[in-house]
């Protein structure tokens, strides 16, 4: 299954790009894509439980993933 | 009630006006502004950006919120994106209501819970050139793209937000994934 990746801010600059597309194996959670992209060049800048949505909608680390989803990796907000 | 990221500059009179009118015996008023400090750097603009969707979907849930609890349907919130000089406001936050405890309530629960939960950034420019990204509950840096320095550093100094001067150190363990089930 496929998931688009959206990163901001400061995890966009560590990894180069702000959107990515994953494939995955079924089943997978939102650990399994921590772990996919801190093997990535710069990935090991992200840290190990950063915030994460699912469709625009926070989530766990635990949160499984059907495929298709926009899944984004969120930087501590700062807004304000 | 309305919401919106903006690219332009917040008209603060045309909110109250919006929120206004004689059946409100009260009108609150918040504004975040860009400071000049953060952390002991001299800042000369920060640079606001949004996962626009998502923060806008926040910020209406965080009006419907503040409406169910105090009862505050006239409500506006705007926060600015882009890049901002010292001064300009960031964020403002408008609330009217016949009484003003629960104009004041509101408004406080909107602009904490947005710098709390809605996914904004802010990547400050410092008077030496440099640029860093802020993270909130600390105030401090996190990894930028023209700083060589990581985080993790052991710099003291304050740990408010670089807008409001309100202190959100208190809150820094609220920004981790089990908050949010």
């Amino acid at each position: 299954m496929t998931v688009t990746v959206l990163l901001f801010a400061s995890y966009a600059d560590a990894l180069g790009t702000s959107a990515i597309q994953l494939d995955l194996p079924g089943g997978s959670t939102i650990r399994d894509v921590l772990g996919t992209l801190a093997s990535m060049p710069g990935g090991h800048r992200l840290p190990p439980r950063p915030l994460v949505a699912i469709n625009e909608q926070y989530a766990t680390l635990q949160s499984e993933l059907r495929g298709g989803e926009e899944v984004a990796v969120i930087p501590p907000v700062a807004g304000g | 009630m309305r919401i919106a990221l903006v690219d332009r500059e917040i008209d603060v009179a045309a909110l109250i006006a919006e929120v206004s009118d004689h059946t409100c015996g009260a009108s609150t008023v918040f504004l975040g502004c860009v400071r000049d400090v953060n952390d002991g750097r001299a800042v000369t603009a920060i640079e606001y950006s949004a996962y626009r969707s998502m923060a806008e979907r926040e910020m209406a849930a965080i009006a419907n919120e503040a409406q169910e609890a105090f009862g505050v349907s006239r409500l506006v919130i705007e926060h600015r994106l882009g890049t901002l000089a010292l001064g300009e406001v960031s964020v403002a936050v408008v609330a009217a209501h016949p009484h003003r405890a629960p104009a004041l309530d509101a408004n406080r629960y909107a602009i904490e819970e947005l710098k709390r939960r809605v996914p904004i950034w802010k990547l400050e420019h410092y008077v030496d050139g440099t640029r860093e990204w802020v993270g909130a509950g600390t105030g401090k840096p996190q990894p930028g793209t023209s700083d060589p320095r990581q985080h993790g550093d052991s710099s003291s100094g304050d740990s408010s937000s670089s807008v409001d001067g309100h202190s959100t150190a208190s809150r820094s363990d609220e920004v981790s994934a089990e908050v949010f089930p």
